[in-house]
């Protein structure tokens, strides 16, 4: 007889599995970061303009983020659909909040890490200064947004895994409902630079919305990713 | 002794065709009960409806005393289907794709470990990567996820596909030990002359239909 | 399962009711929209945009709340009678033409009003997402998989996308009241509406909600034939291999 298989068991089982199959092919390492980084630069060649670049960096740092969100949320999906195991876990009966939670930590902790070495490239790059009050307020906003973006990746990839024409599908589903990150994430980060004249104070209320962001889509996702993998 | 798999006229769709089409089969506990037929006739639409995984539109189905037609979630810890693929992660290694799904029913590591090593894919072999495995390794990884879950209803879709010899007959060896064990098992296969050895029992499905 | 068996005739007596509702007060917006009412004292004829503008962005968003609700319904019924499934793709599939429709006459108004093509304004950039949103929900719908898998995704879809919206809005809103330049669409620039414009954008209202309720009637028609067709056709193919089986025995 099988024993009943708890929420935070699978969590965490999940979470495990899918940073440790991370570090054995380094797929996110040794691709999406570069990719990353390259947007950087692009960006810093399209814009031109040293003092442009300072004023928008926390804005392009997000939306470099966004861009390696959809290759990591795809990369996620594809270690469970490549031999099946997605199916396996269906037919194992696993519980899918536990999936879902799993997945987005795991996604959650590749993001974060991510995030740290662009907003270290923003500094070199684009010559963005942090003063120490503004670190607080960046530390949660990374957090907050990151955590927001996991969720909803990690939804909509588990939508779109094995679907046809997932590679075009994710992005359509997925960027409009992230708008409210990129905003929010953006202004916040901005304020943290103090780019532009803003305050540290400006960015709390943005920290709020990323928050409830992030509320919402992880109590919809585990609600629903066990309706959306379904067959 | 109590039934295992019932179905009654069971449809089930697939992609808009009826791959099941008023099926009816009833499956004893401890059976090795062989699907033979052809390709297309719904073996693999029926070892997948058996697992629950796909909606039965009209008819009859139940699988371990669940009726599928109103709980096709519950019956499904209890269940183990290998498919064509495989179900395993390829850049974990062969104990830790065992390990993983001995978490999530709480086995010891004491029982990975006596599975492993009745599989024969214990000591180096079970640190490598499945991707770096023979098919006939892989094979076994899989039938061992099977076993450290407990399943008690075993759905087998060509479980030789793809083996050598020596590779068939270990497969073999752990169909029989997890039916000696109590378990239940389902094989579709085309190696009738082997299958037919191992069943206790076989049946044919043709268009869709099971005929003794 | 019986097969549901369908009328040759195209409509029913509330589709000829409704139907003849919205002609008629379609007729007379042309009529009172053209000809009839004034121009405004500083837009000029550009005015006569908000009698199609107006409307069609209420159409729209009343096209998504029917999804929406169709959705619940469906997801909380305990029988998950696809009806509700089928109403909320249709709502779905006509509102997404509505939404074109009031950002193709917005940002026609706002060329000749504002001369700006568009504006960042909450309620514009919210409407534009909203669009693009259920855009992706149809493509959810047309993923594939059973009726059931269909009506289950995207009724979740639909349901995400509510909470969603007022997200988009808010931080929208948010982010432009931090700015200087204030919303166009606020303040004094408010149309003074006598009592002919008030009343043909009023018909304007009820004539294109006919519009919307006859097309949404017609379609999720449509849709329950393509259902019905299936299940026909499942049991010509139940038949077929029915006599293939006995065939081969």
């Amino acid at each position: 007889m099988s024993t009943q298989l708890s929420l935070g068991r699978v969590a965490r089982a999940v979470a495990a599995k899918d940073l440790r199959i991370e570090m054995r092919s380094r797929v996110v390492i040794n691709q999406v970061f570069p990719f990353a980084g390259l947007v950087m630069v692009m960006f810093a060649f399209a814009l031109d303009n040293d003092d442009v670049l300072t004023r928008v960096a926390g804005g392009l740092v997000w939306l470099a983020t966004l861009f390696s969100l959809i290759i990591i949320i795809q990369r996620s999906f594809a270690v469970d659909t490549a031999d099946g195991a997605l199916e396996a876990q269906r037919v194992a009966g696993l519980d899918p909040a536990g999936i879902f939670i799993g997945k987005a930590l795991a996604v959650m902790m590749q993001l974060v890490t991510l995030e740290v070495v662009l907003f270290l490239a923003a500094i070199v790059l684009y010559r963005v200064q942090l003063q120490s009050d503004g670190v607080v307020l960046l530390v949660t906003c990374v957090i907050s947004a990151t955590a927001g973006l996991s969720f909803v990746g990690t939804l909509y990839g588990g939508l779109t895994a094995g679907a046809r024409g997932r590679e075009t599908l994710l992005p359509l589903l997925m960027l409009p409902v992230v708008a409210p990150v990129l905003i929010g994430a953006t202004r916040a980060t901005e304020s943290a630079f103090m780019s532009g004249g803003a305050a540290v104070s400006d960015g709390w209320p943005w920290v709020g919305v990323l928050v409830v962001f992030a509320a919402v889509f992880g109590l919809g996702g585990i609600l629903s990713f066990g309706s959306l993998i379904e067959e | 002794m109590s039934t295992v798999v019932d179905f009654r006229d069971a449809v089930v769709v697939f992609n808009g065709f009826p791959a099941l089409a008023e099926a009816s089969i009833e499956v004893q506990q401890g059976e090795i009960v062989l699907l033979q037929g052809p390709n297309g006739a719904g073996k693999t639409t029926l070892l997948r409806a058996c697992a629950g995984l796909l909606p039965i539109v009209r008819g009859e189905a139940s699988v371990l005393g669940v009726d599928l037609c109103v709980d096709r979630q519950s019956v499904r810890p209890r269940v183990g289907l290998l498919g064509h693929a495989n179900g395993l992660f390829a850049d974990l290694t062969i104990g830790e794709n065992v390990l993983f799904w001995a978490q999530m029913v709480g086995a010891s590591n004491v029982e990975v470990a006596a599975t492993l090593q009745r599989f024969g894919i214990d000591g180096r072999l079970s640190q490598q990567k499945v991707m770096q495995l023979s098919a006939g390794q892989k094979r076994r990884c899989a039938l061992a996820c099977l076993v450290v879950r407990r399943a008690e209803l075993w759905l087998l879709d060509e479980p030789h596909a793809g083996l050598d010899a020596s590779a068939r007959d270990e497969i073999d060896a752990i169909i029989r030990e997890a039916c000696a064990a109590g378990a239940t098992v389902l094989i579709a296969s085309h190696e009738l002359e082997r299958a037919r050895g191992l069943a206790t029992r076989s049946v044919s499905v043709v268009a869709g239909r099971v005929v003794s | 399962m019986n097969v549901q068996t369908f009328n040759a005739r195209v409509a029913t007596p509330t589709t000829r009711l409704v139907g003849a509702m919205a002609i008629a007060s379609m007729a007379w917006v042309v009529l009172g929209g053209l000809f009839v009412t004034p121009k405004d004292v500083d837009q000029g004829d550009a005015v006569r945009i908000m009698y199609v503008h107006v409307p069609t962005a209420w159409v729209a968003y009343l096209a998504f709340i029917v999804t929406a609700v169709a959705s619940a319904c469906w997801l909380l019924s305990r029988k998950h009678s696809m009806g509700f499934d089928r109403v909320a793709g249709a709502s779905a599939e006509v509102g997404v033409i509505f939404m074109a429709m009031t950002l193709l006459s917005g940002s026609l108004w706002g060329r000749i009003t504002w001369g700006a093509f568009w504006a960042w304004d909450p309620r514009l950039t919210t409407t534009a997402f909203l669009l693009v949103t259920y855009i992706g929900y149809l493509a959810v719908r047309g993923l594939g998989g059973s009726l059931e898998q269909r009506a289950r995704r995207s009724a979740v879809i639909a349901l995400l996308a509510v909470l969603e919206i007022p997200l988009v809005h808010f931080s929208v809103l948010l982010w432009r009241s931090l700015h200087q330049n204030a919303s166009v669409l606020s303040g004094d620039g408010d149309i003074k509406m006598d009592g002919s414009m008030l009343t043909t954008l009023l018909v304007g209202v009820i004539g294109f909600t006919c519009t919307f309720a006859w097309l949404v009637m017609h379609r999720q028609r449509v849709l329950a034939m393509q259902d019905a067709m299936e299940m026909t056709q499942l049991d010509a193919a139940l038949r077929e291999r029915a006599n293939e089986s006995s065939r081969l025995k």
